[in-house]
């Protein structure tokens, strides 16, 4: 029984080792006529290049980040960095403080065109007023903050020196960290309570044609927010919502993205945030030098009588149709206990 | 004046990762941060090559130009320093280099950065410390380059695929090699780093 078995064991061998032998024959006469190329299937870097605007291989540290080899694209995020966001931010804001002072020596400030009734109306409730100043105070130290990151080196930086330029840049670059969560916060909460009344309407329309509250004759009809306030609005969400994704990818660094997405990440954070500042630079003017009477209404929460009837007329006879308007008395000696 | 640069003969790279590792010892880089790395292109295939990485010390440094702080700069050697009493960790610099360079110490919250840390072409560091004395050495790494010598990955690299010294002459070295043995897949990082490659 075992005897064919064994035979059988070895003619497989004899064959298996005479198949290697076959093989290995040509291989070895192969390689004594030296035919082979050295440079055989090479890569080098300026095709990888053309395939792909990052070289990445493998590496046996452990941090995988480390697998790219070559980026270029730092050298165009240089460029952006360097030259176009420096303009690009220049032009926006000082181009904005240029049209505001421009609107201030041309247009002057906006009276009340009544002047005062004494009476003062509601506008605005406490948490209303945290909410706007909760992110309008965030907004300040991650705009001041950020402008030093992108300006601090050519404004800065020459007037005091590098070493307490150094210790200013660090504090801000926590304080613009740190910042950023009741920044969001609060951005939130405004969206959260005035949404529903900056839905765009079509008396906006009208309001824009009229050309807004800026030619003192005409006072266009308004709901609580004329359309520029709802410009804000939205601009603020957008932005906001732009700078926060962006800011945070940034801040967690590869925690999301890779380091190509960190660039375009830093590019859309700056731009939009330069935005961001001209923006809220008009929602500034317009809400204490540009404008008398509207600082109130997030100051105490409470406008005047006839600021209300001038600029948010719809609102005023929305809220006394409703009988909901407690209008405060001339006097104050007439206040009744509460 | 001599302008030094780094070339990786990526023909000669063995991916042995000494160089990494001579790096690492000679000074005493902080755990997790790697000046220098090898990357291996197309690894376990035909055509495979490794290539040693690290700064490139770039002509105008891109590093240098985005710094916020302006706390990195060239010196005559064309070796770009930085001071870590004036960086205040953004990561500006990580985003501007071609080469991954720039690395920080995780030191507090979320993803915050640290001081960074690059190779210092063994030239000590770009702060107010003595050159060569031992507060240099702990903050910056090795100052070789005060000794006339050359950093230590280049001197230390077992098939001299790693060069290290004046530009042109490692240029010229390069070229020889790619003449006398008859192929050389380029001096990689070189179009991007000097604005030049090796023409053979």
């Amino acid at each position: 029984m075992t005897g064919p078995l064994a035979r059988a064991r070895l003619v497989l061998g004899a064959v298996a080792v005479a198949g290697l032998i076959a093989f290995a024959a040509p291989a070895h006469a192969q390689q004594q006529g030296s035919l082979i190329d050295p440079d055989a299937s090479v890569v080098n870097e300026q095709t990888l290049l053309r395939q792909s605007p990052r070289i990445e291989g493998q590496t046996d540290l452990l941090d995988q980040r480390e697998r790219v080899l070559i980026q270029p694209a730092g050298r165009t995020w240089d460029h952006f960095h360097q030259v176009t966001l420096h303009w690009l931010g220049a032009i926006a804001i000082l181009g904005t403080l240029v049209a505001l002072a421009a609107a201030y020596f041309v247009l002057g400030r906006l009276r009340i065109s009544a002047g005062r009734s004494g009476r003062k109306v509601p506008r605005f409730n406490a948490f209303e007023r945290f909410a706007h100043w909760l992110t309008a105070v965030s907004f300040v130290v991650l705009g001041i903050s950020g402008l030093n990151i992108t300006f601090g080196k050519r404004l800065l930086l020459p007037l005091i020196g590098n070493v307490a330029f150094s210790t200013f840049s660090q504090a801000a670059k926590y304080a613009h960290n740190f910042t950023s969560f009741p920044f969001v916060l609060g951005l939130v909460m405004i969206v959260a309570i005035f949404i529903k009344d900056n839905i765009p309407d079509k008396i906006d329309i009208e309001w824009f044609k009229q050309g807004g509250g800026f030619i003192k004759s005409k006072h266009p009809p308004a709901r609580r927010f004329n359309a520029g306030e709802k410009l804000v609005f939205w601009g603020a969400l957008g932005a906001g919502a732009a700078v926060s994704v962006s800011g945070y990818l940034l801040l967690f660094p590869f925690y999301v993205t890779d380091i190509a997405g960190m660039q375009i990440a830093q590019a859309v954070h700056s731009v939009i945030a330069i935005l961001f500042v001209a923006l809220i630079l008009g929602h500034i003017y317009i809400g204490t030098l540009g404008m008398e009477g509207a600082f109130e209404a997030m100051g105490t929460g409470e406008v005047d009588f006839n600021w209300a009837k001038e600029h948010h007329d719809l609102w005023l006879e929305e809220k006394l149709a409703q009988g909901r308007l407690a209008v405060r008395p001339e006097h104050p000696s007439l206040t009744p206990a509460e | 004046m001599a302008r030094m640069k780094f070339l990786c003969d990526a023909d000669r790279c063995i991916e042995c990762n000494a160089c990494v590792t001579a790096c690492k010892n000679e000074n005493e880089v902080p755990w997790g941060i790697n000046r220098r790395r090898v990357v291996t292109i197309n690894d376990g295939k035909p055509g495979e090559r490794s290539v040693s990485m690290a700064c490139m010390h770039c002509t105008d440094a891109p590093c240098a130009a985005v710094c916020p702080v302006s706390c990195i700069f060239s010196t005559d050697d064309g070796v770009v320093l930085h001071s870590k009493d004036l960086c205040i960790g953004c990561g500006y610099c990580f985003y501007a280099c071609p080469f991954g360079a720039p690395q920080y110490p995780k030191v507090s919250n979320f993803g915050s950065r640290g001081k960074m840390d690059k190779c210092t072409y063994c030239a000590g560091g770009g702060g107010d410390e003595v050159p060569g004395s031992s507060e240099e050495y702990s903050k910056y790494g090795a100052n070789r380059m005060l000794q006339g010598k050359l950093p230590l990955c280049a001197e230390m690299c077992s098939t001299k695929s790693l060069l290290a010294g004046d530009g042109e002459i490692i240029a010229q070295i390069y070229k020889e090699r790619v003449i006398k043995r008859g192929y050389g897949s380029g001096a990689w990082g070189w179009t991007t780093a000097y604005r030049e490659g090796i023409e053979v």
